[in-house]
């Protein structure tokens, strides 16, 4: 079966155990996804599957080479593609074929999630790398500047990799391990413990660590 | 949203009693000892009741020993066996810490029946 879905982040909350104890999950639209195309060793060089998420997608939008790349597959155009690789043997996927949540994943499987962080814009030391920054009172005049950067005529330059202010965010991120706490297959919803990255309503792509 | 909502809607409970801030009430607790679930009693008034769908949460106040006490139940988690209203006191706030700074004959609350208040929609919560 394919490695992965491709998925919609949805928000937050939380969810009881029996126990009473509450763990915190994110809650993940995930599928239901459709095979556009399929890549094969000796055609492509490797195996692997391409997912388009299911959406609704005004049909006049979707410009031609893509177009006919979906009529190809018999599918209703999407948005989002991505490729997944998929386990040896399962010749029974084909391009048009329809791949739900409860196909892929089940409760207590370990899950990456990769998806697009929220963008902070050029941000300073203290938010982008913990800086401590300087005291805000009794005149110290340092208050969340860098300090330091190197010494003076030996190197005479900056060494690489000195972090310093910069663009923050909007990176593509990949949380790992986080565990599938529940599956709603009625919904396509899926909640993984902890959070995950960008805004809700980000797409996400969901993989079997 | 409606995605989120559906998954809260599946956690909460509806069996509870409706109370206010101010009643006194007697939760039965749940406590797991070895595999056996034996029941404790936590009785005392409602201090603060916090909105939030799924995580909300109540504060239950009591004297014990003369110490105070105060204990935060999740409103819609399982480990709540039930839940009594003693008795319903008169309150003008919805957060009573200022039972906090009382003591004795202070700290007491005027009580009202139940019948003389408006219908409490307790489990409708209003959403976030």
């Amino acid at each position: 079966m394919v490695d992965g879905l491709i998925g919609i982040k949805v928000g937050m909350t939380q969810v009881f155990e029996e126990n009473g104890t509450v763990t915190p999950v994110t809650v993940i639209k995930a599928g239901p996804c459709v095979v556009v195309q399929k890549k094969v060793k000796e055609k492509d060089g490797y195996d692997a599957v391409q997912l388009g998420l299911v959406e609704f997608v005004r049909p006049d939008r979707v410009n031609k080479p893509l177009a006919g790349r979906f009529e190809k597959a018999g599918v209703p155009p999407v948005r989002v593609l991505r490729e997944f690789r998929f386990e040896d043997g399962s010749d029974a996927i084909k391009p048009g074929d329809q791949i739900l949540v409860n196909q892929v994943f089940q409760v207590r499987d370990n899950v990456d999630v990769v998806g697009t962080s929220k963008g902070r814009g050029f941000a300073g030391l203290v938010k982008r790398h913990h800086f401590r920054g300087g005291a805000a009172t009794h005149g110290s005049m340092f208050h969340r500047a860098p300090g330091s950067i190197g010494a003076s005529a030996f190197p005479s330059r900056v060494l690489p990799g000195m972090r310093a202010a910069g663009h923050m965010g909007n990176a593509r991120v990949t949380v790992r391990k986080l565990q599938v706490v529940r599956i709603m297959d009625q919904e396509n919803l899926l909640l993984v413990k902890g959070a995950v990255p960008g805004r809700n309503g980000g797409y996400v792509i969901i993989r079997k660590s | 949203m409606n995605l989120l909502q559906s998954v809260q809607n599946t956690q909460l409970r509806t069996d509870l009693p409706p109370f206010r801030p101010g009643d006194t009430v007697r939760v039965y607790v749940k406590i797991k000892e070895g595999d056996k679930y034996r029941i404790q009693v936590f009785e005392g008034v409602v201090v603060a009741l916090k909105r939030n769908q799924a995580s909300s949460t109540f504060t239950v106040r009591k004297v014990s020993f003369g110490y105070g006490v105060e204990r935060i139940f999740p409103l819609h988690s399982p480990i709540i066996e039930k839940l009594e209203i003693v008795k319903s006191g008169k309150v003008r706030r919805a957060r009573l810490y200022y039972l906090r700074e009382r003591r004795g004959k202070s700290a007491r609350l005027k009580e009202v029946g139940r019948d003389t208040r408006e219908v409490d929609s307790n489990q409708s919560e209003s959403s976030s």
